[in-house]
């Protein structure tokens, strides 16, 4: 791997980091897991000035469900991490599920949830979880932390809102209305491939009643596909063959897919129906078999 | 006693690869691991469009960059006369662009600076003005009147046509079909695929003006044949040419052609006195370097109501690039593509064979499939697939009709090559076998009951390995034969050398074992070397499934020399006359006496202490082998598939391989060669192809683009084994390194095409991407990549 020339700092602590961040004006970068950063600094597609690595801070590896059942994601949390915990697995279904599908093992172990989201990656699979999931992004900057919302904080394709010199410490996931249950789906060529479609939906049930409902996609357009407005019809109803079957239509027509050579437009729409209709039927499935 | 072969690591003992030791303690030596004093490192600019003629070329600012010390442009190579070199198949190959650039990737200048970093850096500082052509990017293109020529280099060049070639008794196939009850039709593309060895190509090139000698350590197949081109292209005489072929990190056939990088690399290290380092990267590797198929393939074949094969018609387009960089030895210009059907009591076969140039990446015959093999098969048995199902005709019964019989060898194809023995039927029952074939039509009604697709597919087939036989096969005329050299120390240990050259496949264990076998010699006291032309004997390299038919015969032969020297010094030492003698693994004795004996070893202490008189000291020789005929391996695979009508999304419920490569030296490599041709096979299946956009952008230049499987999805292998040994190799064997790549793929296809058979579908073109098998499921259409072309036009 040959790079262009660039400079390289490791902070001990998120204000030296911010203030790295700020000094470079723009022509800085944040090194977190290095899954999405390095490929392309090889490809020289990336050739920022300097990188801060925050692999030397301390504290920011961890991730927990906190006692009102919301989660809290520390910017270092590895994707293996997410994937090897029962309580994630119980609090959050669908990142469980999501977690083994993000990349292959290997990268599983490098890559962070955090920079995933802040990657902002059309195809990436955690920006379309912590979008059907909801919940916010924790911004440190020179002037201390703020808040912003997941739909305000992935707003294109690579693009998120950080100013320059902010760095994103956290992802919290909010506490559920009642049971959360859900589900990914992802259609890959083979493991460590980007979605050619997947489908992120998940639901907080109270009884049999859903009472609240998210629903994102990833690969189907030039970014994210928040579909949360179409998983809202099954608001305050019961799960049926007819509203899943309704549902699944109205987020694939909300899917933007392109023809390329991983297939038609047409075909991911049709992927992405089947996938909103397995997992839903999936959760109608299980949830009567527990009655 | 006789000593117990497998205890000594003969033949038949699935001996530990020597060779892992250091691979797995990551104590290889590539030629990335060898660090010169003073060496210089080079890096490639290639051309980022695929079609252009080169207006300027501007160089100055790469020269600002303190650490470049020289930079290369065709023109500079022009002045020296290289700019241009010649290609295995005669033709010619741009070194570095001097005109026009032909294809995205292609080399367009090179810069030689202090380290990597460097170089990079200044390559991005050269500043080339081009002026973009209409590009090309298939044969049907290329075909069309009026197109842009490619090769406006070449004189009397006609369009963009390479050859025009054909083969065959066309009267006696024209006959046949005048006969046939039914005429069943197939046509398909096979994608044009890259092996993409973990090593990319490299070359350190160190030129030493005090000695006059070259030194250059590269990732070559075949390091004899570079010595020899080098010798002709750079006018240096060849005692002053040393090419080393260290550990090589897998070739395929994407390390048999010499590349523009190599001769740079030379030409550079000429100049600035220095060693010169070239290691390609990855993208370099994927989209400039030698391809495997990438071939439109039609053909009818004319069959009688009963199930016998009376006749095939076949055609293939080939997709060249911008180069005829063939790296195969024949005399036909689409190589073996007519031991198509070789399995098969076929009476009459024709074929027609077009090439064309396109604006794509040269070198069309990479990836074990010993010169189009591979496309030979897979288009064999795609066709055999179709035609038992419009005969109506179960898929096994049909292949058990028309396979040739074991009372038939040898047997002459309809193409003329002689086929010498197997057991064909045996292999095909065992694998129905193992499959479940019995029970596998109630299996799938049952699924398709539950919204199931299930198939089952076939391929059997023989393929021609060994190349060749002098009369036959050559490069560059230089004559395929092989050859080894073999000393054995006065303490009974030896070395072995042989003009073959290792990427893999596990020489320096398995040489070793057929030396245990003939001489009773341990193999664990044999060391191989292979790669050095100023030690290792003249050889053809490693490729073809060639190494065990050739060099391992000439392994066996020269043994067998190493030992009738020794049965001449055993008599002396046993004060007997030769004829009393008798040879048992690892000693000879006294025919009257079996107890009165002396081992290998102690004749070879004879040999430097004790020889007879008159004879000559030392135990050493070589031989040099010329195959009488090619090896005719034999392959049945079974593979069952379950699809997923609503995805299009098919999983391997099971694979089932019967092989038979005649005698196997090491079982356990012999299986790991089957596992990774069939792996291989399955990544052509499903995902592995290299595609290009209508601009001749090459969509895989790197790995999150061009699919690789992963052991993750890699399916699991149950693998079963058949002996018939070759009647005309010293010890049987036949050759195994390609026939899962080369058999495997239709047998996957098949599978998939038999699960939607039902739907009307006949063909899905590779790699079967769920995408394209939900169309075809949905649409009950053939898949087929193939433009509509005329038959017999
Ligand atoms: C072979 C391979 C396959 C992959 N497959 C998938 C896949 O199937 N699905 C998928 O979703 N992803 C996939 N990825 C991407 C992977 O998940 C990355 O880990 C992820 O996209 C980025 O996380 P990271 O921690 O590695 O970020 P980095 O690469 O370190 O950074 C990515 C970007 O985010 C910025 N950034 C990172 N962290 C922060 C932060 N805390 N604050 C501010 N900015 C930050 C960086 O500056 C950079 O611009 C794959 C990667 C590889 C190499």
């Amino acid at each position: 791997m040959y790079p262009s020339r660039f400079g390289y700092e490791s902070p001990k602590t998120v204000e030296e980091a911010v203030a790295l961040l700020d000094a470079h004006a723009g022509e800085a970068k944040v090194l977190a897991g290095g899954q999405s950063l390095v490929p392309m600094m090889r490809l020289r597609f990336a050739a920022p000035e300097m990188i801060v690595d925050i692999n030397g801070i301390e504290g920011l590896r961890y991730h927990r469900v906190e006692k009102d059942g919301s989660i809290r994601i520390g910017a270092l949390c590895r994707h293996e991490d997410l994937e090897a915990d029962d309580a994630v697995a119980k609090a959050v279904p669908t990142i469980a599920a999501a977690a083994p599908l993000v990349a292959d093992p290997i990268v599983r172990t490098r890559g962070t949830f955090v920079g995933s989201v802040c990657h902002a990656d059309p195809q990436g699979d955690w920006a379309a979880t912590m979008t059907a999931l909801g919940g916010h992004i924790v911004a440190q900057g020179p002037k201390g932390k703020r808040d912003i919302p997941i739909a305000d904080f992935v707003i294109g394709p690579f693009q998120n809102t950080l100013a320059f010199n902010e760095i994103a410490v956290e992802a919290v996931i909010p506490a559920p209305k009642g049971v959360r249950v859900g589900n990914y789906l992802k259609l890959e060529r083979r493991v460590g491939d980007f979605a050619t479609a997947s489908v992120a939906v998940s639901l907080d049930m109270v009884g049999d009643t859903v009472a609240d409902a998210g629903i994102a996609l990833a690969g189907v357009g030039g970014r994210t596909i928040n579909a949360n407005a179409e998983a809202s019809a099954l608001i305050g109803k019961k799960l049926t063959a007819e509203n899943i079957a309704s549902v699944a239509a109205a987020v694939a027509a909300a899917a933007e897919p392109r023809t390329d050579h991983r297939g038609s437009a047409d075909y991911k729409r049709q992927i992405v129906k089947t996938f909103v209709e397995r997992i839903l039927l999936g959760l109608l499935n299980s949830s009567q078999k527990a009655a | 006693m006789a000593l117990d072969e497998i205890k000594i690591g003969g033949l038949g003992a699935s001996r530990r690869r020597v060779e892992d030791n250091r691979f797995i303690r990551g104590k290889g030596n590539y030629v990335d691991d060898i660090v010169l004093p003073g060496m210089l490192h080079m890096e490639l600019l290639r051309s980022p469009v695929a079609h252009a003629r080169i207006k300027s070329i501007d160089v100055s600012k790469a020269y600002e960059i303190p650490g470049v010390r020289l930079v290369l442009t065709g023109e500079m190579m022009a002045a020296r006369n290289l700019a241009w070199m010649p290609t295995l198949s005669y033709d010619t190959q741009a070194v570095l662009a001097t005109d026009k650039v032909r294809f995205q990737g292609q080399e367009v200048a090179a810069v030689i600076a202090d380290d990597p970093y460097i170089a990079k850096d200044a390559c991005q500082a050269i500043v080339v003005e081009y002026e973009q052509l209409p590009v090309i990017v298939n044969p049907f293109q290329a075909m069309e009147a009026g197109s842009e020529v490619i090769r406006d280099d070449k004189e009397n060049q006609p369009g963009n046509k390479v050859f025009d070639w054909e083969i065959g008794d066309k009267a006696a196939t024209d006959k046949a079909f005048a006969e046939a009850d039914v005429i069943s039709k197939m046509e398909l593309h096979y994608p044009r695929s890259h092996p993409s060895p973990m090593e990319t190509c490299g070359s350190i090139a160190d030129f030493n003006r005090a000695t006059g000698k070259l030194t250059v350590y590269m990732t070559s197949q075949a390091p004899h044949i570079v010595r020899a081109a080098v010798a002709m292209v750079a006018e240096l005489p060849e005692h002053m040419i040393r090419i080393v072929s260290p550990d090589l990190g897998g070739g395929f056939g994407n390390k048999v052609p010499i590349y523009p990088g190599y001769v740079v690399s030379i030409l550079a290290s000429i100049l600035t006195e220095r060693p010169v380092k070239w290691i390609e990267d990855k993208t370099g590797n994927l989209i400039s370097t030698g391809f495997g198929r990438d071939v439109y393939l039609q053909g009818e074949m004319a069959l009688r109501k009963d199930g016998k094969m009376l006749g095939m018609r076949m055609k293939t387009i080939s997709d060249h690039g911008a180069f005829y960089a063939d790296a195969q030895p024949s005399k036909f210009k689409i190589g073996l593509m007519h031991s198509a059907f070789a399995a098969y009591d076929l009476p009459a076969a024709h074929l027609e064979s077009v090439g064309y140039y396109t604006n794509k990446a040269p070198g069309g015959v990479a990836y074990r499939c010993s010169f189009r093999v591979t496309e030979a098969m897979f288009f064999q048995e795609r066709m055999v697939h179709a035609a038992a199902n419009d005969l109506g005709m179960d898929q096994a019964e049909f292949r058990r009709i028309n396979l040739v019989k074991d009372d038939m060898f040898p047997y002459r194809t309809a193409f003329g090559f002689l086929t010498d023995s197997g057991q064909y039927g045996k292999c095909l029952d065992i694998g129905m076998k193992a499959i479940g074939y019995d029970t596998y039509k109630a299996e799938q009604a049952e699924a398709r009951s539950r919204g199931k697709l299930l198939g089952i597919g076939i391929s059997t087939m023989t393929e021609p390995l060994g190349a060749g036989n002098s009369r036959e096969y050559d490069i560059l005329g230089i004559k395929m034969f092989d050859s080894a050299e073999l000393r054995v120390h006065m303490t009974g240990k030896a070395i072995l050398r042989t003009g073959a050259m290792n990427q893999g496949q596990g020489h320096q264990t398995t040489w070793a074992q057929i030396v245990a076998h003939e001489l009773g010699i341990p193999a664990d006291d044999v060391t191989v070397e292979e790669g050095d032309t100023d030690t290792a004997p003249f050889g053809m390299g490693t490729y073809a499934s060639r190494s065990t038919p050739v060099a391992g015969a000439a392994v066996a032969m020269v043994a067998r020399k190493i030992r009738a020297k020794a049965r001449k010094i055993a008599a002396h030492l046993l004060e007997v006359s030769e004829e009393d003698i008798e040879w048992e693994l690892g000693r000879f004795y006294v025919r009257s006496n079996k107890e009165r004996g002396v081992t290998i070893q102690d004749c070879a202490l004879a040999a430097y202490s004790n020889m007879p008189d008159g004879m000559e000291p030392g135990l050493e020789n070589n031989a040099y082998y010329d195959p009488p005929n090619l090896t005719w391996p034999f392959a049945a695979y079974f593979v069952k598939v379950e699809v997923d009508a609503e995805t299009g999304v098919w999983d391997v419920l099971k694979v089932v391989a019967v092989d038979d490569c005649g005698v196997r030296i090491n079982p356990m490599v012999v299986e790991g060669q089957i596992m990774g041709g069939l792996t291989e096979a399955y990544a052509m299946a499903s995902m592995q192809y290299q595609t290009y956009d209508e601009e001749g952008n090459c969509i895989g230049s790197n790995y999150m683009d061009y699919l690789l499987p992963t052991a993750w999805e890699t399916p699991g292998f149950e693998l079963h084994e058949v002996v018939t040994p070759c009647p005309h190799h010293p010890i049987g064997a036949k050759g195994v390194g390609e026939c899962a790549t080369v058999a495997g793929p239709a047998a996957f296809v098949n599978a998939v095409v038999d699960a939607l058979g039902h739907l009307g579908v006949r063909n899905i073109d590779m790699p079967m991407m769920p995408n394209r098998v939900y169309e075809a499921l949905t649409t009950g259409k053939d898949i087929s990549g193939m433009p509509p072309v005329k038959m017999g036009d």
